[in-house]
């Protein structure tokens, strides 16, 4: 991409000096508790925690994870589907991408996908459930008239073996998320003129977005492909849902060790938490090995002339693979729906029997107080995260230092350690401090999830900033803070208002931390749904999982509209 | 930074000093009046939810005390919480009150000594407990009670099955075993680590074991072997006939009535014996459900609420403990419609308009009568749960 432009360096001033506080704050509100949390991990993980009467440090804890009846079956699991998740989830969004890039269908994706996006996971992994299981509405629709079955079949659909349904989950999750964040990417570079000047050479459009737009565009979404790919490893509401049960991932193993009534079982669930760690290390590493060897391996192919055949069937197979997962999501958000309004719904009828409101007048009240404190927590801590993900931005770009983004790096920490490993140590620092259970721990506990995602999602836009537009305003007024507000916010208002939707919706999700640090004292609409799936009467399940879906879509398709809406006159900005 | 931990300490110190509790019970409900009550008990059902919601409008009412259901998954959450906080230092002012808890728990919290108490013989309504019949309400699983836990409802274990679909269920632990041969695939148990699937376990262990006193005792290394030996015989045969050959099972009670409701299996073991019927009645389950328990009689228990040593509302707490026992509290939670399981008071100790309140329940389609349910049988220690959870993972995770 060439040498960047050297920027015009602005005169000290006090705003570039409190800019300078944003990364060392950021740090401190992040650093300290995960190390804590960390080393609240790793001490037991060798027998230490005084609390329990471990007393003596050793291996003993290790020697009893792997004592584990079906270990290596749950750490292979973990790999494995983390793995497949990610690779396929990244293979879609390059091939729709690549496919597609030029097509009216592709311009839409966005609006198209963003309710899949806000989506909490496990109010889709609820609905995927409740879509494919042997039970499900897609079984109850062609039955028993297609398929003769008067009762479901004996198949292990759901929960099966091989993890695919649960990393169908994922993918139903993380496809949307990579794909908003190669758009946001797209923005940021001049697709369009290479694309022109790579098919003019010959390319086909396919290939000319693959040899052209992929190489400029992977940098960008690296960040959020790991953040996937760790996610997947490490998830653990999802996989109750949908992955294997006996034995489950590695995570839901850890957190049914760290909950068990047997309390001497928290020495070997934090050695699994450190190993959970390790794992993910690792398989980043494998991963960035790849993206250092691919290039390579395929460079053959890329630098050759444009002869690679693409034709509309490729087209109309991408164009089909993500309509399925749109159709998935939809029609599991539906069952969900119609299992809200479902006085008696038995197998194998297609729709219920009768209907009813009467599950939502009985809970419509019980929604409110929950939903509030959704609302408030995830506002908080979205709003929160931006401003630190814009100072510390910001600051990068004025102070420039490259180290400091270095430094950044360590607050993915959050987004690579399971979180119910981490959460026990922040949990006993806070209590030290007397502060669990407060509105503060609860936002700060969030903050701690959401922030990654709203700086993943925001920190690659702005550093591909066209820095013109600031030297220009710069020169012009000779106000950095007015350069700010009025030249670089609105121009990166898009992506700011992704980060935040994104934030919002992250927050929602938020079980264990809620849990944690909430000391049980807040109750979100997450922490309902979850409560009540394990009640498992589908109608209830049903309207907690469709209010807590439809908090955060509401908040996208605002965070969608406002740009189109505030900037309609100026091209290129709505 | 320092000073402000400093000043923390002090403060935890200083509100340490003023938690006396008075000794007479009046002194008791004038310092409850005011408190917030943080009740930890598993959410999953949602008739439950809705009587500890009636509980605190009842509590508020009558005492001024403001009751906060803190909903969890699993009991075992809130114990993990308070050795947390215990691991932390904090003794006094913790964040849960009281805690829905029996058996295992039960044991952990009182070996570690996390309880408060002994409490229950200061609530005047712990005398209206019927203790000679109902020895569960005293006995937690062969751990002694020893005034650490105060009742508030009675479980037995009966079995739900679809009458549409099953006519004559088995009913012998033998019999289930023939009955899931000819018909595979219509029978499960929730996951071991479920209190239902292990319960599963005991249930069938009570019944093959040779001689089910030794279960009242702790598991040893020596006695474990041989007295569960019946029951894996038994298992090893039943695990391919059941829900997906026994590859896969549901995750909770719940989960695997739906199984029963969508007609995956045919019969379904339950803790609740009027379970089946309030589902019915909320359209769960079809009204074809009835249930049904063993010849030589189903496994029954006591649910219990403790107050944790370093609980901030120890009054408050437990004059909703109190409340619990109180018989306007135990006729609305036998009502089949809110939860209908059995009172644990002794009913000739009621005044005779107290009495008419149980007398006058009706009693739902699907449930048996207390002579149907016969005299529950003791739970086994909790040892011996724990092992055969292990020996069971050992056996069949893979």
């Amino acid at each position: 991409m060439g040498t960047p432009l050297r920027q015009i360096t602005s005169p000290r001033s006090a705003g570039g000096l409190a800019l300078r506080l944003f990364p060392a704050v950021t740090l401190a509100v992040f650093l300290a508790p995960v190390a804590a949390g960390l080393v609240a991990t790793a001490l037991p993980a060798f027998g230490y925690l005084p609390a329990l009467g471990g007393h003596q440090v050793g291996g003993a804890p290790w020697q009893r994870l792997l004592a584990t009846p079906g270990f290596w079956t749950s750490v292979h699991l973990t790999v494995q589907s983390g793995l497949l998740a990610t690779v396929l989830a990244l293979a879609i969004v390059i091939g729709f991408c690549s496919a597609m890039h030029d097509t009216r269908l592709f311009r839409r994706t966005q609006v198209i996908l963003s309710p899949l996006l806000a989506t909490p996971h496990v109010a889709v992994a609820i609905g995927l459930a409740f879509l494919i299981a042997p039970a499900g509405w897609v079984s109850r629709l062609f039955s028993p008239g297609l398929t003769g079955w008067q009762r479901p079949p004996d198949l292990a659909i759901v929960h099966d073996a091989a993890g695919l349904s649960f990393v169908l989950g994922l993918l139903l999750k993380e496809v949307p998320y990579l794909m908003f964040m190669t758009l946001s990417a797209l923005n940021q570079i001049r697709s369009a003129e290479t694309l022109v000047a790579a098919r003019s050479l010959g390319y086909p459009p396919a290939a000319a977005w693959l040899k052209t737009v992929l190489p400029q565009i992977y940098p960008q979404i690296r960040l959020p492909v790991y953040a996937v790919l760790a996610f997947s490893m490490s998830v653990v509401d999802v996989a109750v849902v949908l992955a294997p049960t006996n034995p489950p991932p590695l995570s839901t193993l850890v957190f049914r060790m760290f909950t068990d009534r047997d309390l001497a079982l928290v020495f070997p669930a934090c050695a699994g938490a450190c190993l959970q760690l390790l794992l993910v290390v690792v398989t980043l590493g494998v991963w960035r090995a790849g993206e250092l060897v691919f290039p390579v391996l395929t460079r053959r192919w890329l630098t050759a002339g444009g002869t690679t055949k693409t034709g509309g069937g490729l087209r109309g197979m991408w164009a089909a693979v993500m309509g399925t997962m749109v159709a998935f999501s939809i029609m599991g958000t539906l069952s969900l729906a119609v299992w809200s309004f479902a006085q008696t719904w038995f197998y194998p009828r297609a729709l219920p029997a009768a209907w009813t409101l009467s599950h939502w007048e009985r809970h419509a009240a019980d929604l409110a107080g929950p939903g509030l404190t959704t609302l408030a927590t995830g506002f908080a801590a979205a709003l929160l995260s931006l401003v630190l993900s814009l100072g510390c931005l910001q600051n990068e770009r004025v102070n420039g230092l490259g180290s400091a983004a270095r430094a950044l790096w360590l607050l993915y920490t959050p987004l690579l350690v399971p979180q119910i490993a981490f959460l026990f140590g922040a949990q006993m620092l806070l209590v030290r401090m007397d502060l669990d259970g407060t509105w503060i721990a609860l936002i700060w506990s969030h903050l701690l999830f959401v922030f990654p995602y709203v700086f993943l999602s925001l920190a690659d836009p702005w550093r591909s900033f066209d820095l013109r537009y600031r030297n220009s305003a710069l020169a012009l007024t000779g106000s950095p803070l007015r350069t700010f507000l009025r030249i670089e916010l609105p121009l990166m208002g898009k992506p700011a208002l992704f980060a935040l939707a994104i934030g919002f919706a992250v927050s929602v999700g938020q079980y264990l931390p809620t849990i944690f640090a909430g000391g049980g004292r807040f109750s979100t609409l997450t922490v309902e749904a979850v409560t009540l799936s394990s009640g498992s009467d589908p109608r209830v399940t049903g309207i907690y999982a469709l209010v807590q879906a439809g908090l955060p879509l509401l908040v996208y398709m605002l965070a969608i509209a406002y740009p189109a809406w505030r900037y309609r006159h100026r091209k290129g900005m709505g | 930074m320092k000073r402000l931990l400093f000043a923390l300490v002090f403060l935890g110190w200083a509100t340490a000093q003023s938690q006396e509790i008075p000794d007479a019970w009046p002194g008791v409900l004038e310092k409850a009046r005011g408190q917030t009550v943080y009740f930890n008990a598993w959410a999953g059902d949602e008739n439950t939810n809705a009587f500890i919601a009636w509980v605190g409008q009842r509590v508020r009412a009558e005492h001024g005390i403001e009751l906060k259901h803190v909903k969890i998954t699993l009991t075992s959450e809130a114990v993990a919480r308070v050795v947390a906080e215990k691991a932390a230092g904090r003794h006094t002012g913790g964040s849960i009150d009281l805690i829905w808890i029996n058996g295992e728990n039960f044991l952990a919290m009182k070996e570690q000594g996390l309880l408060f108490g002994p409490f229950t013989q200061r609530l005047p309504n712990t005398s209206l407990v019927d203790t000679v019949g109902k020895p569960t309400t005293v006995i937690d699983f062969t751990v002694p009670v020893d005034g650490l836990e105060s009742p508030w409802r009675m479980a037995q274990v009966v079995y739900a099955y679809d009458s549409a679909r099953l006519q004559n269920p088995p009913r012998s632990i033998p019999a289930m075993l023939d009955w899931a041969r000819r018909n595979p695939g219509r029978i499960t148990h929730p996951r071991v680590r479920n209190f239902l699937g292990s319960t599963f376990l005991k249930q069938a262990l009570h019944e093959l074991a040779d001689d089910p006193q030794v279960l009242l005792s702790p598991a040893t290394e020596t006695t474990f072997i041989p007295v569960t030996a019946p029951l894996w015989r038994w298992y090893e045969q039943l695990k391919p006939t059941l829900w997906r050959k026994g590859e896969q099972f549901p995750e909770t009670g719940p989960a695997m009535r739906q199984l029963l409701a969508d007609g995956e299996i045919d019969i379904m073991i339950s803790f609740n014996p009027n379970e089946a019927s309030t589902a019915i009645g909320k359209g769960i389950l079809p009204d074809s459900v009835r249930t049904f328990v063993l010849e030589k009689g189903t496994i029954g228990n006591t649910s219990f609420v403790a107050i944790p040593s370093n609980a901030a509302h120890k009054e408050g707490a437990m004059a909703v403990a109190n409340f619990l026992l109180s018989p306007e509290s135990q006729a609305h939670a036998m009502h089949p419609n809110t939860m209908g399981n059995f009172t644990v008071l002794d009913l000739n100790r009621l005044t005779p308009a107290d009495r008419k309140r149980f007398e006058d329940l009706p009693r739902g389609v699907a449930t048996l009568s207390a002579a149907e349910l016969g005299r529950p049988l003791l739970e086994p220690h909790p040892s011996w749960m724990n092992r055969i959870v292990d020996e069971w993972e050992r056996r069949y995770a893979k």
